[in-house]
């Protein structure tokens, strides 16, 4: 299973190598999708986690026994196309580019596979129009 | 002497004869035949702009009841309306905030939904008087059942408006949007070189009562807009690198269209009002041509530091800003825009349509806009 989670780690943590260790120690691959790190600093993670369903909830509990907060996105996200106007603030606040509006035509596009549920698109839209839908947790 | 008046541009517009173009398709004209030529071929350029602008609201005259009341506060769907003006006038404010849902919904909120026909709760409040002893009244009110209900904005279509960005280690909210901390994104708000007042940047053919496309209809330039600036820094052909000129537009509410006006909110900020506004401009002479053949690439405008808490201001071209990204100490950020470049094209392409059909004339200005005054006054704390 592949999972996409936000990770916040309190300024004494930022140097922990938390990757290396999920990579050595629970065998999933990981893949970093959003950074925002700096020394002394809160930093924050946002990493797909791909692996057995075992080994990922082995690795969740291990990020929380390091003093390292989780977050699982888990949701969808509903776009409202005809009342959008394409003026493109959620793109301001998207971290991985799945919301852009680009040239030449400056419509909107989003790209589902890049989308991590974040939701940080849903207060920037000034029309409200788009939406975070929970998912029920996998079984 | 200019090449052509505006009375023959509209005897050609009468004729189905005139050449219309939007600036954007204007751009190419002017680069592949020269500012000489194309003022020849062209007589009309066509702008469009899509944005929030705050500084909008309309009058509505609601019709007198009986008994007649002297209205002193009114209230639209719980958002209080401006009642101190004649018995049944009001003013009702874009921004605006209802009294009993907050942001989630303000005089914006109402004016579309005036717009769309839907039926809109009045409450008014009086003192009674002797000639309008009603002291309370509750009904609902709608575009057919009211007298005039005309959009008066004092300040529309900013000539041009700085970028932002934030310094800060935490998120703000403002008006230009959800600013990251650090320098994490930049957001600007014009439609560049398809915006009005950057197409006409000295303001040679706009002014008061120039006919304009105004929220889908028809609507006139009023005045010029409040915080007309237009002794601001300007780029050598004529654009100014920050806030400047602004426009006070009216036009019949009735007659507007919700696909050019929306309500909308920004996050922990407040509820505006996205106007969608275009402009003809008439090329009269070899230097309109040069004007509105002008690209992102020659406008420019100044990233500020929404915070406040720096002076940081870096000046970036329209076209850096569409690439997607600026660089800001040496670091690539990410921009995006805030005003709709495709509704912005609608407009200015709606406009070219309706000119082109013998629908839309040119008006002579009465006035043109000013083009030198005093700098903006600032509010100084007097008093105690």
């Amino acid at each position: 299973m592949t999972i996409k989670v936000n990770l916040t780690f309190p300024p004494a943590k930022v140097t922990f190598p938390l990757m290396t260790q999920l990579v050595r120690n629970f065998g999933l691959e990981v893949n970093i999708l959003h950074a925002d790190v700096h020394l002394n600093k809160t930093g924050k993670l946002i990493v797909e986690l791909t692996g057995e369903k075992e080994n990922i909830d082995k690795a969740l509990q291990y990020i929380e026994e390091q003093g390292i907060t989780y977050h699982v996105f888990n949701g969808t996200l509903t776009w409202e196309e005809e009342n959008c106007v394409h003026c493109g603030a959620c793109t301001s606040v998207c971290p991985s580019r799945a919301l852009t509006i680009d040239a030449p035509d400056y419509i909107l596009a989003y790209d589902k596979e890049k989308c991590l549920i974040c939701g940080l698109c849903v207060k920037a839209c000034p029309m409200r129009i788009l939406h975070v839908a929970q998912r029920e947790p996998e079984a | 002497m200019p090449l052509k008046t505006i009375d023959e541009i509209n005897e050609k517009i009468s004729e189905g004869k005139a050449v219309v173009v939007t600036a954007e398709e204007m751009i190419d004209i002017v680069r592949d035949n020269g500012p000489k030529k194309a003022a020849k071929m062209v007589d009309v350029v066509t702008t469009g702009t899509f944005s929030p602008m705050c500084s909008s609201g309309a009058f509505i005259n609601f019709g007198h009841s009986t008994p007649g009341i002297r209205m002193t506060r009114v209230w639209l769907n719980d958002v209080m309306a401006y009642a101190g003006i004649a018995a049944v006038d009001a003013y009702i404010g874009a921004t605006e905030l209802s009294e009993s849902q907050g942001m989630a919904y303000g005089g914006a909120h109402v004016i579309q939904e005036f717009i769309e026909g839907k039926d809109i709760r009045l409450r008014a409040e009086s003192y009674g008087t002797d000639c309008y002893p009603r002291k309370s009244i509750t009904t609902t009110i709608n575009k057919n059942n009211v007298n005039q209900a005309f959009m008066f904005n004092p300040r529309n279509c900013y000539q041009n408006y700085p970028a932002a960005t934030n310094s800060t280690d935490k998120t703000i909210y403002t008006y230009m949007g959800t600013l990251l901390p650090q320098f994490g994104n930049v957001t600007y708000c014009t439609s560049g070189q398809l915006s009005p007042l950057l197409n006409d940047p000295e303001y040679r053919t706009i002014g008061i009562g120039t006919r304009v496309f105004f929220g889908g209809t028809q609507g006139y330039v009023a005045f010029q807009g409040t915080q007309h600036d237009p002794e601001q820094e300007r780029m050598p052909n004529g654009t100014p690198v920050n806030l400047a000129g602004t426009l006070a537009l009216i036009g019949d509410m009735k007659n507007m269209s919700v696909k050019y006006i929306r309500a909308a909110i920004y996050e922990k900020y407040g509820v505006t009002l996205f106007v969608g506004v275009g402009i003809p401009i008439p090329v009269l002479d070899e230097d309109m041509a040069i004007k509105t053949g002008v690209a992102d690439k020659d406008i420019y405008t100044t990233i500020v530091d929404k915070s406040g808490q720096t002076s940081f201001s870096q000046r970036v071209s329209y076209q850096e800003l569409r690439s997607g990204y600026v660089t800001i100490h040496g670091r690539k950020v990410p921009t995006a825009p805030l005003s709709s470049m495709k509704k912005a094209r609608e407009i200015a392409n709606e406009l070219k349509t309706w000119i082109q059909k013998g629908e839309f004339l040119l008006a002579k200005p009465a006035e043109l806009l000013p083009r030198h005054q005093q700098r903006l006054n600032r509010l100084e704390i007097r008093g105690d």
